[in-house]
């Protein structure tokens, strides 16, 4: 029997019992569908974080200062003050591979323009901040080192302090108040929108460091030092450098730990995305538990179906069908039904991405591996859960299912 | 030539766990080509295991059986399933039609599962050539539930004869029918066998078996009588008989 005359004849089966079959179908519409709406939720959620951490700049080493102890009291994490403005300029200047640093430091404050005010923090930092960040300025200009050594109080604002601050004035060379310290705008940041941590990266006001240490905080103390490695494969070497330069600086023997961290933007990337990649993966196996399910629904009717057909299975091999027309007939009609149900998924699975995406907000992106794996899979399900119950019945003796009543 | 059939001291003994069971003793048998033989006997003779044996759906545990000059004895499932399409046509009491599927696609059935596949136009005008046979050329697009049980087995013997096999088999094939049918269905078999079909059927009615030309009877296992019928009657003539009134 030819493959196509096979191939009708299991259509025809299928039509037969129309009830049937669409309800066999089901559980792996299911299955599929889930697959396909979780893998796209999945990989939206994570290019969406892939996004954020691409905010942070490029190639970028933060370093955080660490906590301290004193007399067997150990402070808080970040509230060591061991990070100074020296460390700073030797990481600049020692270690190899080094692009730019930017120092910085930060207060919060209530900022006022005419009679609007806004509570944000005030970041200080060096002009190659920008750069670091990959953060361009869209309108006006950033400030220069001549501001840096000048102390000059001068601000580049972010969008969300523009908007709350200034609303439609244009807000480039406006005066505003930073702890009642009249600051000049000359530049705004473009949006860069949420922060991995979920934070507002555009509700910021930053100036140059030697400003807020001098004119606001009077402090030296930095909350955090920006790096920009000159590429990827560098970054670890520049880690272990600025680890080894930072130990030396602050005489920390074998025996203490660091009193500061340092994160490359890898290590911050790989921390976002492991809970998303436990996320995915349990919807998956979720997922993958429904096809199964499914699998065992076909296998389930399949076998009902050849026990009824038993007469009909005696017919075909009284008239000369060989066990492997048998086979194939009943092993199409499963793979038929596994991969139909596996194409209605899939248009059901991407159906929900769309409407979640477009109704709740999610990002959602679909693949075409993950459309062409599942309908694979779907197909692999037919022809696992198919073969029993084909085997058996190309097994059938033509004598006992003729007379089988 | 060779004969049809040629069983030679053939035996088909069944075991079960302590007892064994001889459906057929030794049983030798010439068929010859154009022949109508009826095979006689009550439940248990072993006409049934005869008749899974001389159609392929069952081997013989000892002897030869060659069916058209081939030993067929020694084949195996697939090979057994070929012979069946090519060289026998069954015809059951049943009918054993698909059913929700057509008369003429009942008829391609024993087609499509021929070694050497044919077109389907191919298919579907040797089928109408087969109902036309039957004379039920006009009935090939019903399916089996619009036909009587006369038209239905005419659409089995069609379909029986559509690979042109050397031997038609047919298992109590009036058994399901009344005697009107009966004599019409005989008629369809007289009427092939003219044409130099060779026919064996199983009955277990002693007027059937008055419309072939030989009667085989067997008992225990072993042909008791093989001989000519005498006084044969010709289902054409029976069936005049019938519409003019008369009873049989």
């Amino acid at each position: 029997m030819t493959p196509l005359a096979t191939f009708n004849l299991a259509l025809r089966a299928l039509q037969r019992n129309k009830m049937r079959s669409t309800l066999t179908m089901l559980g792996i519409v299911i299955g599929v569908g889930a697959v396909v709406a979780m893998v796209g939720i999945g990989n939206g959620a994570k290019s969406q974080v892939e996004a954020q951490i691409a905010t942070l700049g490029q190639n970028v080493i933060l370093i955080f200062p660490g906590s301290f102890a004193t007399s067997g009291v150990q402070s808080g994490s970040g509230g060591a003050g061991t990070l100074k403005l020296e460390d700073a300029k030797a990481i600049e200047e020692e270690v190899p591979d080094v692009l730019a640093v930017s120092p910085g430091t930060r207060i919060s404050s209530q900022l006022g323009y005419g009679n609007q005010n806004w509570a944000t923090s005030v970041s200080g930092e060096s002009p190659e901040y920008f750069e670091i960040r990959q953060w361009e300025i869209v309108a006006g200009a950033g400030f220069t080192e001549q501001d840096v050594r000048s102390a000059a109080k001068v601000a580049v604002i972010g969008a969300t302090v523009e908007r709350q601050l200034f609303g439609e004035e244009d807000a480039v060379g406006q005066i505003m108040r930073v702890r009642n310290v009249p600051f000049q705008v000359i530049g705004i940041l473009k949006a860069k929108g949420t922060s991995v941590m979920g934070s507002d990266q555009d509700d910021v006001v930053i100036v140059p460091y030697t400003t807020v240490m001098k004119r606001l905080s009077g402090t030296t103390n930095l909350r955090m030092i920006s790096v920009q490695c000159a590429s990827e494969d560098r970054t670890a070497a520049v880690v272990q450098n600025i680890t080894d330069l930072m130990r030396q600086r602050h005489r920390l023997g074998p025996d203490r730990e660091n009193d500061f961290m340092v994160r490359s933007q890898q290590e911050i990337a790989e921390m976002a995305t492991a809970t998303s990649r436990v996320l995915r993966l349990l919807l998956g196996a979720i997922a993958s538990v429904s096809l199964i399910v499914g699998g065992i629904g076909i296998m389930n009717i399949m076998l009902v179906s050849v026990t009824e057909r038993t007469r009909e299975i005696g017919i075909r091999i009284a008239l000369g069908a060989h066990g492997a027309d048998i086979l194939s007939q009943f092993l199409i009609e499963a793979v038929t039904l596994s991969s139909l149900g596996g194409v209605l998924g899939i248009l059901i699975g991407l159906g929900t991405s769309t409407l979640l995406s477009r109704f709740a907000g999610w990002p959602t992106l679909t693949s075409v591996d993950a459309i062409v794996v599942a309908f694979l899979f779907s197909a692999a399900v037919g022809v696992f859960f198919g073969l029993y119950p084909a085997k058996k019945a190309a097994a059938l003796d033509p004598i006992d299912a003729l007379r089988y009543e | 030539m060779a004969p049809v059939i040629q069983l030679d001291h053939v035996w088909k003994t069944y075991r079960t766990a302590d007892v064994e069971l001889h459906a057929v003793r030794d049983v030798s048998l010439r068929i010859e080509r154009g022949e109508f033989v009826a095979i006689m006997g009550s439940s248990g003779s072993g006409k049934s295991t005869m008749m899974n044996i001389l159609g392929c759906l069952d081997r013989p545990s000892q002897g030869h059986y060659f069916l058209d000059g081939q030993d067929v004895s020694t084949l195996d499932r697939d090979g057994l399933a070929d012979i069946r399409n090519q060289k026998i046509g069954f015809v059951f009491q049943g009918f054993n039609l698909l059913t929700r599927t057509s008369a003429a696609e009942n008829v391609e059935l024993t087609m499509m599962y021929a070694r050497q596949s044919l077109g389907t136009k191919e298919m579907r005008r040797r089928a109408l050539e087969a109902l036309e046979m039957v004379g039920l050329s006009q009935r090939a697009d019903h399916h089996p539930n619009q036909l009587s049980g006369g038209q239905q087995q005419r659409v089995a013997i069609a379909r029986a004869l559509v690979n042109k096999p050397a031997l038609l088999l047919a298992d109590e094939p009036t058994g399901n029918l009344d005697t009107k049918t009966s004599v019409e269905i005989m008629e369809v078999f007289q009427t092939l066998n003219d044409q130099g079909i060779t026919i064996v059927m199983v009955t277990h009615e002693h007027d059937i078996s008055q419309y072939n030309k030989r009667c085989l009877v067997m008992r225990d296992g072993i042909v008791r009588s093989d001989a000519p019928v005498e006084g044969r009657l010709m289902a054409s003539e029976q069936r005049k008989a019938l519409a003019s009134g008369g009873v049989l």
